[in-house]
């Protein structure tokens, strides 16, 4: 099978969707002219137009209110937000407009649209352009979260979400997984939202991550497995909803959970899915459930300090090895 | 006395002004008296003039949305006396359902997109509106709505910017009540003409006279034509007063009597109404037969909202997402 990278996965996917239905369009900071602030709409100004294809302003509320209100008006836009740390002044038009009206007119105004863009840490960017703001959405109501680990996944998902997502979507993607190539067949599918991957199969501990942090999960069950410890990794791929039964079967067959991820640790999506297992899985747990997350501060510059603030593959370990109540 | 406009406008107008300031006083007396109507309630009151005017300049698929003082609007795009007062009671048979409330009036039949509650959100959402008309090829101009207060913050900014950019088919209208809930528009910036704040954007401004549906209708309609041959968005500052406080719970410290009596001498309604009869388009009589069709239009709503029921507690967990397969957390 062919192998693509990550943003590539991104670009067909929008494209596709693209040239089956006119209402669709994309929007954006440098989406057209500049070809993308990291080239995933390379070429589609080129081959939709600037009616289909639109630059804005550096304007995140305003472009944000246009495009909600065009998706109340019966558009499908696709809006691509430099980094999702940007969107945080457009949180009032997601949270209060785009998630609530439907709710608020007894049903009579929807928003089918999709706000996409690179989300978490991405190197030594600093504390502004570092948050991973998976679980900040996945707390509202009337919107869907999805947060997928390589270009497979990506593509299917984004392009589910252009074309049967009736409801506002937020896909969150990463600066550094955009060069990462992966198996995409030339066919086209869709992957439904809401279901969880088993990644890895295995029978002593399950790590539940998603996005890029799946590398570490990945890396650290081979590392384990060194050790003559099997883990079953799990990708979420979408947040909200959150499939917790494909974690309860493997809990139920490994009776150990550790949650890998980039969020800070209150009230995020570790702490859902742990209150969730332990409620409906309480007779299989033979240890706590336990997680990694980032460090429960901002992000800071320095390489050593980004390094202590992130999972990586010995913290996981530990946390296994400490749940699987290992000697060494 | 020679007019601009027909008999038939004067007297939509005068029943349509009528009709709001008739509802508006009877759904306070409901919420105040018989504690029927909870919630914030923002009474249009005086500013009836400006419904009138925009209604006459504008076709009934033009989308209207607008912020919470939003009863006057509901009822000028068409939606019944019944299912204003019935949302306001918050029953099953409401405009929204029962889900809205006072601040939160929707019929996306009538094309009004509805009362918003974040102040100055509606003027981007409305552009947006606008945004897909344009991009569908219709020539329908989408008016948005908000107060002196709103005029303060960013959104508007950012979305003149983009809707002039655009030409974005909108007509921003700004009612100017003087109050941003309690705060004078001299004590909210250096700049007290709002239409100025479009020089900015090179955006075509008009100040106008919200107390008289004819200044009203011309600059609308000024306006309208504009959007509708593409050219793109205009502001129009529209100076009015609401005579009641902000919001129901208001006890207006801010201002004077005199200041709201000054204002009552120019009301639309008393305006309009000495027109009709100067101009022979109606007796007193027959006003006051007008005044008695919507006195029980209006005293029908409230045994419709009385009678309707309360929207089922399964409602809870309906029109939170369009997917009828969500799973939601129950516990």
């Amino acid at each position: 099978m062919r192998t693509i990278a990550f943003r590539e996965a991104l670009r067909e996917a929008m494209s596709e969707e693209m040239r089956r239905d006119e209402l669709v369009f994309l929007m954006g900071e440098e989406v057209a002219e500049y070809n993308g602030a990291y080239k995933v709409s390379q070429g589609m100004l080129a081959e939709f137009g600037p009616k289909r294809v639109i630059d804005t302003p550096i304007a995140e509320l305003g472009f944000t209110a246009i495009a909600v209100g065009a998706a109340q008006n019966g558009l499908k836009p696709v809006v691509e937000f430099m980094t999702w740390n940007f969107a945080v002044l457009a949180m009032d038009q997601i949270l209060n407009t785009a998630s609530k009206m439907l709710a608020m007119s007894g049903g009579q105004i929807g928003c089918p649209i999709v706000f996409r863009g690179p989300n978490g840490s991405a190197g030594q960017l600093g504390a502004q352009h570092s948050t991973a703001f998976e679980s900040y959405y996945a707390n509202i109501p009337g919107i869907k979260v999805i947060s997928p680990s390589n270009g497979y996944d990506a593509k299917g998902l984004l392009k589910q979400a252009i074309r049967y997502e009736k409801d506002p979507v937020m896909f969150m993607e990463s600066e550094v997984m955009y060069g990462d190539k992966s198996e995409v067949p030339e066919e086209e599918y869709y992957i439904e939202i809401g279901k969880a991957d088993v990644k890895k199969a295995g029978r002593d501990v399950t790590i539940v991550s998603f996005n890029k942090m799946m590398k570490v999960a990945l890396a650290a069950a081979a590392e384990l497995e060194k050790e003559g410890i099997s883990a079953e990794v799990i990708d979420l791929r979408t947040i909200r909803p959150l499939d917790w039964r494909t974690i309860l079967d493997s809990v139920k067959k490994t009776n150990r959970l550790v949650i890998v991820e980039e969020q800070w640790p209150f009230a995020s999506v570790s702490s859902e899915i742990t209150y969730r297992i332990q409620k409906e899985g309480f007779d299989y747990l033979d240890a706590p459930i336990r997680r990694v997350t980032s460090a429960d501060a901002p992000m800071h510059y320095a390489p050593n300090l980004v390094a202590a603030y992130l999972p990586d593959v010995p913290k996981v370990v530990k946390v296994v090895k400490e749940v699987m109540y290992s000697k060494k | 006395m020679s007019t601009k406009f027909s008999k038939e406008t004067y007297l939509y107008w005068y029943g349509l002004m009528q009709t709001i300031r008739q509802f508006e006083l009877k759904a306070e007396e409901m919420y105040k008296m018989a504690g029927k109507i909870r919630g914030f309630f923002h009474a249009y009151i005086g500013q009836e003039a400006i419904a009138a005017g925009v209604m006459t300049a504008t076709r009934h698929e033009d989308p209207f949305i607008t912020a919470y003082r939003d009863h006057g609007w509901a009822l000028a795009k068409g939606t019944s006396a019944n299912a204003c007062m019935a949302e306001l009671y918050g029953k099953a048979t409401g405009c929204a359902k029962g889900k809205g409330g006072s601040m939160h009036f929707f019929d996306k039949e009538n094309y009004f997109f509805g009362g918003h509650g974040i102040v100055g959100a509606q003027i981007g959402t409305g552009a947006g509106l606008a945004f897909a008309e344009q991009y569908k090829g219709t020539d329908n101009v989408v008016v948005a709505f908000f107060g002196d207060g709103a005029a303060r913050q960013g959104m508007l900014h950012e979305t003149f910017n983009l809707a002039m950019l655009w030409k974005l088919p909108v007509i921003f209208v700004c009612e100017n009540n003087n109050y941003a809930m309690g705060t004078s528009i001299e004590r909210t910036s250096n700049v007290h003409d709002i239409y100025k704040l479009a020089d900015a954007y090179e955006m075509p401004a008009d100040q106008v006279d919200g107390m008289s549906p004819e200044a009203v209708h011309e600059a609308m309609a000024r306006a309208v034509k504009r959007a509708r041959e593409g050219d793109g968005p205009t502001l129009l500052e529209m100076k009015t007063y609401r005579y009641k406080g902000h919001s129901i719970s208001d006890p207006q410290k801010y201002r004077s009597k005199d200041e709201v009596d000054e204002y009552k001498d120019k009301d639309p309604l008393v305006q309009v109404a000495a027109t009709i009869l100067t101009s022979g388009f109606a007796t007193q009589a027959e006003l006051d037969a007008i005044d008695a069709r919507i006195n029980e239009t209006i005293e029908e709503s409230v045994r419709f909202a009385e009678e309707s029921p309360w929207p089922d507690d399964s409602e809870v967990l309906k029109d939170v997402y369009l997917d009828e397969t969500y799973e939601f957390i129950t516990d």
